[in-house]
This record gives structure tokens, C-alpha cells and sequence, in this order.
């Protein structure tokens, strides 16, 4: 058992490896990347398949919880994020396709995600003005819409439900459909 | 019937796994050209992108187009460069689509070429004194103050006039006033242009007018850009309470539309903010309903621009309710300037060879695949070439748009590799061909860890001036470091 296990660990290492120099990996330098490969060693050695065996470090004592992406084709990912990390950072540590242009500086709306079950949108706090503001901008923009920067994960959240939004073609900034050229 | 369709979906299979990788050419290193890349790299392994752009530097508006005090708009030039930094992916600085390299020269060395070269040209107004001096098009006055190099000399004149008008309520136009408006002090630590920065620590320019033919719901500028024009410290703004009567079809068109209601809103709350100027105060005025008639030459400086004539507006509905156009009413007011901007939409500029439609400033295409000509009456299209961004829709959008495009323009490119439309018997001479020939004509291409130079020691000398960077404005310089 722990022969197999060694073999995912060795397999998921050379996964991180040949995917680090390439697109898939949204931060933008490599002691990131390190660290994530440290992380990644961690968890494959250290936890078990379902639940979390605390205490081998300070990174594993942090209560997780549990949020699913389900993408525009109705694919679901199911991933653990830590109490206080932001959903857009959880998407890209998870290889799930978030766009994140700004790098959560609330300057973009490509983040964008949809909170699937209205009893945790009202669980967040009101966006602000400036987070309304890249809103306004966001494709496909529906009544319980959020960026993924700001939706920071905490014990309330979990079980959280969130939606990419379908690409939608050439809308316009203010939702504006123009007819095919 | 069911197995003899397998049988060729198996022969295709086998025959794309044994035909050669395919090649392709991206035109402009703006978003619309970035994101086709990488989303075309990322959907198909083993095909080689290459980019190239007329400039030395990569990244076109999000460089020379987004304003120096927005700096968080910038930060996915950092996912741009990862693309560029991929193996499979090169970038050619330096290389000019018509001048280095034509078309048809580009789609012998690939097997498709997509056109992302944005729009570098302007809507003209077409009204009388267009050609007057100090008049300029808000896109040189930003690639001004962004240090483009084409408009290294634009060298307006700041300092014989107290008053600048600008025609046209969109992001660009905000921009500009802004940059007008904005104590100098808060614009010498961004990235502004630093003959911009003097020119403007020199100004006399206190008044802007903001201009537009619609109203208040009209205007196509968004909340966050507004709201920081709005907030400028000591900055008067005026906005006339009658212009914020709303008719019943603005009302459905803020209903509509979130944007709308919000832009509505804070305009509103200006309004009622006033009083009048303080002395000295500098002063931003929202003129709406007013279309220009013409520009008005001054009485002191021959050929020189002293005044817009401006007619005022009605709104008249069309039959959907939802789009509401301006039309004169035949009663004019003059606003005296000594500089004018017009910030009425870019223009993509055409090329030799290509379908171009000159009234909407595109070239004709169905979701990407470009059509062999404008008219619809048969659809057919040219093999192998795509197009994205402003050259596919016109200019409009964010940045994020084009994220979009990208994807609308690879489904068409994706649907071709697999039926086999792109493909050919041999490997396309791809980045090797193209640099054979550009060698062959002493073209200085500027490869992307040549940018990185340019990018190094913009940086370097920026912080020596406490800037995030200080860039290199002119072509000169700008090859100089890249080869150095």
C-alpha cells in the first residue's frame, strides 16, 4: 500500500514537474511552484485518502473545507480549500481553470464564478463597491455572482457550490449582443 | 454505414497523428493575439505558435493603452509572458505585417495565420476644421503619454490654452481627462511617458470638457473609471441637473442593464454634490446632448484650433426602445479651447490583400474564419486565416473580452485542424522559413528575451526616478537595448 502510494507521489511529482514550465500554472514564479511541490510531497506522504490526520505541520492543523467548481460542461471538481484562502488561489492550486487577469487586485472580472446554493451567497459578505464595479463587467452575470478573489474560504462556506460561467460570444461591455458580422 | 464512418474517422486519426505538426502565426502581441495563442497552445499539443508584432515591445494596449495610474490593469502581462516563454511559442518583435513580411508570404510559412493587429487608426468626425492644429485623436494623446514611439513628437501644446474639450463619454476619453486633470506629483510615480510628465508639469490646461451627443444613461464609459475620475482631489466637477431628466426609454434601458443604473447613479450624486468652484480649482465639466458642428479656427493663431461649435441634442427612440440616437435641433453654443480631443472609437487599419470592410472597420469574418469577400451572398472563406480581437469585432470591449474572442476564434480554428482543413503533405517552414526571410532582408527582429532587456532596463532606470519603470520612446533606443 504504501509502495503504491509512493508510486502516485513519484507520479504526481513528474506531473507538477513536466506541467510547471508550461501554461497550466497560473502564479508567476518559480519559489511558488517549489513550495507547491513541497505542499503537494506533504499531502501524498502524510494524509490519507478522506480525512485529514492533523499535526505534521502548521499548513495541515488549518481547517479545510470542502467546495466543488462544477465548469461550463457540468464537470465537477472536488477540492479542500484553507480557511482563508481565496477561491481564485484554490482554483489554481487545483489545475481548475479559473482566469484570473489581475491577479486579484479587483482591476478584472475574469474570475468571475457563480455561488450555486443562495443560502452561502448570503453567507458572504456584500461585495464592494469596487468588486460591484469588475461586476459590472463580468460575462454572464447573474444574481448570485462573485469573484472568485473575493470569496474567501471560512467554516460557513463548506460545501460550497461554485459555477464557471459559460463563455458567452462577443458580449459587449453593457450586455449588448451585436449581430454577426 | 456506421462502420465504414469509423473506418475514416480511424484513417483520419492515424493520418493526423502522421502528418506533420502544424504551425501557426498569430499577428499583433496585444490580448486578442495572447490569448489566441495560449488557448490554441494549451488545446493542441505539438502545434508551434508564433507571434509577432510591429513594435520592439510586446503586449500592445495593455502598454500603450492602458492609462500609467492604473497599474493593476497591467498585471496579466505576466500570463502573457509565460505563453511567450513556452518552447512551443516564439515571439518576433520588430516585424511589420506589410512591410517585413506580407500576408501571402506569411500563409506559405504556416499553416494558418490569425490577425490580432487590433485598430491603430480613428474614426474621423468628417465636420469642418478637422485639420486645425491642437486638434488630435485620443489615441495619439495616450500612445503620447505612454511613450509609444509613433507618437514620440506629438509634442501638443499644453501651454497656451486654459481649456481642453473632449468629444466622444467612453473609458478613453475619462482617461485622457484624467490624465489632464491629475496633480502631477501622483502621475511622476507611474509609468508615464516622462516628455508627457514635463509637458504636463507645464500645463496651463484647467478646464475639460467631457462631451458627448446622449445623455448621462448614454455614456459608454464604466463605474470604476467614473468614480475614479470623480474622486480626483480638488477637482471641481459640474454636471447640469436638467441633463439628468431621464425619458421612459432611458429608464428601460437602465433597467435593462446594471451599468447603466450604476454610471446613473454616481453622475447623480456629482451633480448634487456642487457648488461652484473654488479659486484655482481645476474643473471637470460633463457636457451632454451636444453633437460638434465644427471646429473654430482662433482669432490670435492662424491654422490653430480656438474653439468647438457644438449643436444641442434631442434623444429619438428607435423601435426597439432600447438604442436612443442623437439628432440636432439646430441650436449652437461655442466652448473656446485650444485643444481638442476626439475620443469618438479607434479603426483598424486595412492591408493589401485582405477583405476589409471599411464602414465597420473590420474585416469580414463568421465567428472568426475570415470571409473571402464582404458581401454575404456566398459564405465563403479564406483557408487558413482567422482573425480576433478588435480586427474581428470592432473596437470595443475590455480586456477580458477578448478572453472570449479567443475562445470563439479557436472553436473555428480547433473545427479545421480536425477535419483536416489546415493540414499539408509536408511541415511548413513555420519560425525557421520566417526567419530565413526576414534575415534575408536585414530586419532586426527583436526576439522576446530582447524584450526582456527593453523590460529590465525600463525598470532599472524607473527606479531611479521612484517610477515602476521609465520606458524608451523612441524606435532607436528601443533596438539599441533590445540588441545590445
Amino acid at each position: 500500500m504504501f509502495i503504491s502510494r509512493f508510486c502516485r507521489l513519484g507520479a504526481h511529482t513528474i506531473k507538477r514537474v513536466v506541467n510547471a514550465p508550461t501554461l497550466t500554472p497560473r502564479t508567476s514564479c518559480s519559489p511558488v511552484i517549489y513550495n507547491q511541490y513541497l505542499g503537494a510531497l506533504r499531502h501524498e506522504l502524510f494524509s490519507s485518502a478522506a480525512t485529514k490526520l492533523g499535526s505534521e505541520d502548521g499548513n495541515d492543523e488549518k481547517e479545510k473545507i470542502n467546495v466543488t467548481f462544477v465548469d461550463k460542461d457540468g464537470e465537477e471538481t472536488h477540492i479542500k480549500v484553507p480557511v482563508g484562502m481565496s477561491m481564485l488561489d484554490a482554483a489554481h492550486e487545483n489545475d481548475i481553470d479559473l482566469e484570473g487577469a489581475c491577479e486579484g487586485s479587483l482591476a478584472c472580472s475574469t474570475c468571475h464564478v457563480i455561488v450555486m446554493d443562495m443560502e452561502h451567497y448570503n453567507k458572504l459578505p456584500e461585495p464592494t463597491d469596487d468588486e460591484n464595479d469588475m461586476l459590472d463587467l463580468a460575462f454572464g452575470l447573474t444574481e448570485t455572482s462573485r469573484l472568485g478573489c473575493q470569496i474567501i474560504a471560512k467554516p460557513e462556506l463548506d460545501g460550497l457550490r461554485l459555477a464557471l460561467p459559460a463563455a458567452t460570444r462577443n458580449f459587449a461591455v453593457d450586455g449588448y449582443k451585436p449581430k454577426p458580422h | 454505414m456506421a462502420s465504414f464512418g469509423k473506418i475514416r474517422w480511424i484513417s483520419r486519426s492515424i493520418s493526423t497523428l502522421s502528418s506533420p505538426p502544424l504551425r501557426i502565426c498569430v499577428v499583433g502581441s496585444g490580448p486578442a493575439g495572447f490569448y489566441t495563442a495560449e488557448k490554441i497552445l494549451k488545446a493542441h499539443e505539438g502545434v508551434e505558435v508564433d507571434v509577432i508584432d510591429r513594435l520592439p515591445t510586446p503586449f500592445g494596449l495593455v502598454r500603450s493603452g492602458v492609462a500609467p495610474d492604473h497599474p493593476e490593469t497591467k498585471i496579466v502581462t505576466n500570463q502573457f509572458s509565460r505563453v511567450a516563454r513556452n518552447e512551443r511559442c516564439s515571439f518576433f518583435g520588430n516585424v511589420s505585417l506589410g512591410s517585413s513580411v506580407t500576408l501571402p508570404e506569411l500563409r506559405e510559412l504556416y499553416n494558418a495565420v490569425v490577425l490580432a493587429y487590433g485598430a491603430e487608426s480613428d474614426r474621423s468626425l468628417g465636420i469642418p476644421g478637422e485639420d486645425l492644429a491642437g486638434i488630435y485623436a485620443a489615441r495619439e494623446f495616450v500612445w503620447w503619454y505612454n511613450g509609444h514611439p509613433d507618437c514620440r513628437n506629438l509634442d501638443p501644446d499644453l501651454k497656451s490654452t486654459d481649456t481642453a474639450v473632449i468629444l466622444g463619454q467612453g473609458n478613453v476619453a475619462l482617461d485622457a481627462a484624467r490624465i489632464l486633470l491629475r496633480p502631477t506629483e501622483e502621475l511622476a510615480k507611474t509609468d508615464i511617458a516622462s516628455h508627457a510628465l514635463s509637458a504636463l508639469e507645464e500645463s496651463s490646461i484647467r478646464k475639460v470638457y467631457l462631451v458627448g451627443r446622449r445623455g448621462p444613461v448614454q455614456a459608454a464609459w464604466t463605474a470604476k473609471e467614473l468614480r475614479e475620475v470623480l474622486g480626483i482631489k480638488d477637482l471641481h466637477i459640474h454636471i447640469q441637473q436638467a441633463d439628468l431628466v431621464t425619458t421612459p426609454a432611458d429608464e428601460i434601458e437602465m433597467k435593462n442593464n446594471r451599468i447603466r443604473k450604476r454610471i446613473y447613479e454616481l453622475l447623480s450624486k456629482a451633480a448634487t454634490a456642487g457648488q461652484g468652484p473654488a479659486p484655482g480649482q481645476r474643473e471637470l465639466h460633463f457636457v451632454f446632448f451636444r453633437k460638434p458642428d465644427r471646429f473654430l479656427e482662433s482669432d490670435d493663431r492662424s491654422g490653430h484650433l480656438g474653439g468647438v461649435r457644438l449643436e444641442k441634442t434631442t434623444l429619438k427612440g428607435d423601435d426597439e426602445l432600447a438604442k436612443q440616437v442623437a439628432v440636432g435641433i439646430g441650436e449652437y453654443e461655442d466652448i473656446s479651447c485650444g485643444l481638442a480631443l476626439k475620443s469618438i472609437g479607434y479603426k483598424s487599419v486595412a492591408i493589401d490583400g485582405l477583405p476589409f470592410d471599411n464602414y465597420k472597420g473590420t474585416v469580414p469574418n463568421l465567428g472568426g474564419r475570415v470571409l473571402a469577400d464582404a458581401s454575404k451572398d456566398h459564405m465563403q472563406y479564406e483557408t487558413g486565416l482567422y482573425v480576433c480581437g478588435w480586427l474581428k469585432r470592432g473596437p470595443t470591449g475590455i480586456i477580458a473580452t477578448n478572453l472570449y474572442c479567443a475562445e470563439d476564434t479557436l472553436a473555428c480554428i480547433s473545427d479545421d485542424i480536425n477535419k483536416g482543413v489546415l493540414s499539408s503533405n509536408s511541415l511548413k517552414p513555420g519560425r525557421e522559413g520566417l526567419r530565413q526571410l526576414l534575415d534575408s532582408r536585414n530586419t532586426r527582429v527583436v526576439p522576446y528575451d530582447a524584450w526582456e532587456k527593453i523590460d529590465l532596463e525600463e525598470k532599472r532606470r524607473g527606479n531611479l526616478k521612484n517610477k515602476p519603470r521609465e520606458k524608451i520612446t523612441t524606435w532607436d533606443e528601443l533596438l539599441e537595448v533590445a540588441t545590445e
